[in-house]
């Protein structure tokens, strides 16, 4: 599945889509920077509720395939500048951690 | 072969909008070099768990990337406070991150042991007051 098609399910909004084609192989839940650093694996659907300007520079480095902020959270002003000139995508879910998790890995 | 390439890069001690920025140049140099992901990866992790520390505990310092034949070997130098207990400084978890760093997802005490889990040799010479220089070397 891509990130576009993750982003047209009900659940799901793209505020941030420049790589919308990139293919998701996987999830990582977490929002303990390093653990995902150590952890995401290159492909990854990254579910977390940190929506600092930091989550950029760790998916540039851990290359998930995009990041999909929970809990109804919203990126920072500076995050989504931030991706954009990265080539970073975010979406967006009310869902909670949990159920955003078990709902991409249904539609994988 | 002796011949090196070196990348120097000044880390900014008070701004972490930038923090993570010569780990994400030089994932972009290493790959127009033409390295393994892998090997990107982990200098990249290592570089970037290196330069979040420096922001974190030292007010900045420096980076220095030198890409050998055989290997990749990253300085990281600061004139921070020191580390008064390497060991301890090692363990998963330990971290004296104050909490508005945690708050951004920081301080889980996980860097230095990612450092040394991403590459091959990792050695901390660190002096109280003074500073602290890590060298971490990667093998291609
Ligand atoms: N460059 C540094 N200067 C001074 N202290 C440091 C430095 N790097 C690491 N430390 C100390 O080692 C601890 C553990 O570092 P680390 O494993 O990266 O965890 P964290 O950064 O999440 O606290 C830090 O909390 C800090 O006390
Ligand atoms: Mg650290």
């Amino acid at each position: 599945m891509t990130v576009r098609e993750l982003a047209a399910l009900p659940e799901f909004e793209a505020v941030c889509l420049p790589d919308g084609e990139r293919e998701i192989l996987g999830g990582y839940a977490g929002d303990l920077l390093s653990w995902v650093m150590g952890r995401a694996s290159e492909g990854d659907a990254w579910v977390t509720i940190m929506s600092n300007v930091n989550i950029v520079a760790v998916s540039t480095l851990a290359d998930p395939a995009c990041i999909v902020l929970s809990e109804g959270v919203a990126p920072d002003g500076d995050t989504l500048e931030r991706a954009k000139e990265q080539g970073i995508n975010i979406l967006t879910t009310s869902l909670d951690t949990f159920d955003a998790c078990v709902r991409i890995a249904s539609a994988l | 072969m002796t011949d090196k390439v070196n990348f120097h890069f000044d880390i900014d001690g008070d701004n972490f909008t930038s923090a993570g920025e010569a780990s994400v140049r030089i994932k972009k140099l290493l790959r127009e070099m033409g390295f393994s992901p892998d090997t990107i990866r982990r200098v990249s992790v290592a570089m970037y768990e290196g330069e979040i520390n420096m922001v974190i505990h030292a007010n900045g310092g420096s980076a220095d990337v030198d890409v050998y034949g055989d290997r990749i070997e990253i300085i990281l130098a600061d004139k921070g406070p020191g580390i008064p207990d390497i060991d301890l400084a090692m363990q998963e978890g330990y971290s004296t991150a104050p909490d508005n760093i945690r708050s951004l997802g920081f301080g889980a005490g996980m860097g230095l042991p990612n450092m040394k889990r991403y590459t091959d040799d990792m050695r901390i010479e660190s002096a109280l007051g003074v500073g602290t220089t890590i060298y971490m070397t990667v093998k291609t």
